[in-house]
């Protein structure tokens, strides 16, 4: 999505505000969403789970680093206290990135159930989006546009899911392989855009050492103890860090 | 026990799990700093397990990526990381790259 697309001057209208968010839902921000979420859909079926599940999973769960976790979980044979508490975790980051959004969503024109409908569409992609587009949008209007933005992200990740499931199962196997592969490959690519962050990038490297070696000790609750321990030191070792800059 | 319990199951915790923390950021919205240090924290856990889950998949495949070998999967890393930065970050080639020589690799 490039900022030549965008108007200028804030946009008058709801109407017009949800069409500017239908507009950008189609645009790159979908495209890369659905890739990843075809390749969800293939590893569902690869994990021999039905289309039903996929489509339930990303229309209930939808947020894929959380449907990630589950379905692996399940492949390895975890105990379902193990998912979820390892999903809930994976998950935990939609609760700063919600409170922050309603502070752009909130208006007192609004009724107030509709920001629980609103959380339920929080996700990484829409939720960058907003922050992009609020100061060309009315406040009033913000919640009009969100919704336009990531209704449209969330019924393209459906009709992807399903797709990634179907030809799963049709395309031939080495290709089903690469579906499948898509899944780390979007990840580890979001990742590597994202290194300029110090604490991030520690996070990342005692992430990614811990995850296997952990999964090799306890396959059941390894990643869960991969996320509090990584994440944790990362975390201290930034604030010594930054204590000792400060002293 | 029916056999589409269990997934049944699996659906509902996994959505309860993921809608715990969006149904208290709409309660705590105005209440609480998310530029604080507790929320500090909760980005980096989940960066964390995230970078685990993936380096695992990558790794220690389990399901169908193990019928791939880890040199084709590393090739194909290390090639989608390759194109992504020579694009200018294009996320879309980046992905493709790496899933097409894992194809081909695999076939």
């Amino acid at each position: 999505m490039t900022s030549k697309d965008a108007p200028a001057q804030p946009i008058p209208t709801a109407g017009r505000s949800i069409r500017f968010g239908i507009r950008e839902g189609f645009g790159v921000p979908g495209i890369v969403l659905g890739a990843s979420f075809v390749g969800f859909g293939s590893l569902v079926r690869e994990s021999g789970m039905s289309l039903p599940f996929g489509l339930v999973s990303t229309a209930t769960g939808w947020a894929l680093p959380g449907q990630l976790a589950m379905i692996e979980l399940y492949g390895a044979g975890a105990s379902l206290l193990a998912i979820a508490l390892a999903v809930a975790l994976t998950n935990a980051r939609l609760l700063p990135m919600t409170i922050t959004a309603m502070s752009l969503l909130r208006h007192p024109r609004h009724a107030p159930a509709l920001y629980w409908l609103a959380a339920h569409l929080i996700a990484a992609t829409g939720w960058a989006q907003l922050f992009r587009r609020a100061p060309i949008l009315l406040p009033e209007n913000r919640l009009a546009y969100y919704f336009g933005l990531t209704g449209t992200l969330w019924v393209i990740t459906l009709i992807a899911t399903a797709i990634g499931w179907e030809l799963a199962g049709r395309v031939p196997h080495p290709v089903t392989l690469g579906l499948v592969f898509l899944n780390p490959i979007y990840f580890l690519l979001l990742f590597a855009a994202d290194l300029a962050s110090r604490p991030r990038l520690m996070a990342l490297v005692f992430g990614a050492a811990l995850g296997p070696v952990l999964h090799l000790i306890t396959p059941d609750w390894g990643l869960l103890l991969c996320g509090l321990i990584a994440g944790s030191l990362a975390f201290a070792l930034d604030r010594a860090r930054a204590r000792r800059r400060n002293a | 026990m029916p056999d589409w319990l269990p997934p049944a199951a699996l659906l509902l915790v996994a959505a309860a799990a993921t809608y715990v923390s969006r149904g208290l950021g709409v309660m705590l919205a105005g209440r609480i700093d998310p530029a604080g240090p507790l929320f500090a924290w909760v980005g980096l856990v989940t960066y964390a397990l995230l970078a685990g889950l993936i380096a695992r998949m990558i790794l220690l495949p389990i399901g169908a990526l193990q019928e791939t070998t880890l040199l084709a999967r590393l090739a194909a890393t290390a090639l989608a990381a390759g194109v992504f930065f020579a694009t200018r970050r294009n996320l879309l080639l980046g992905v493709a790259s790496g899933s097409i020589l894992l194809a081909l690799l695999s076939a």
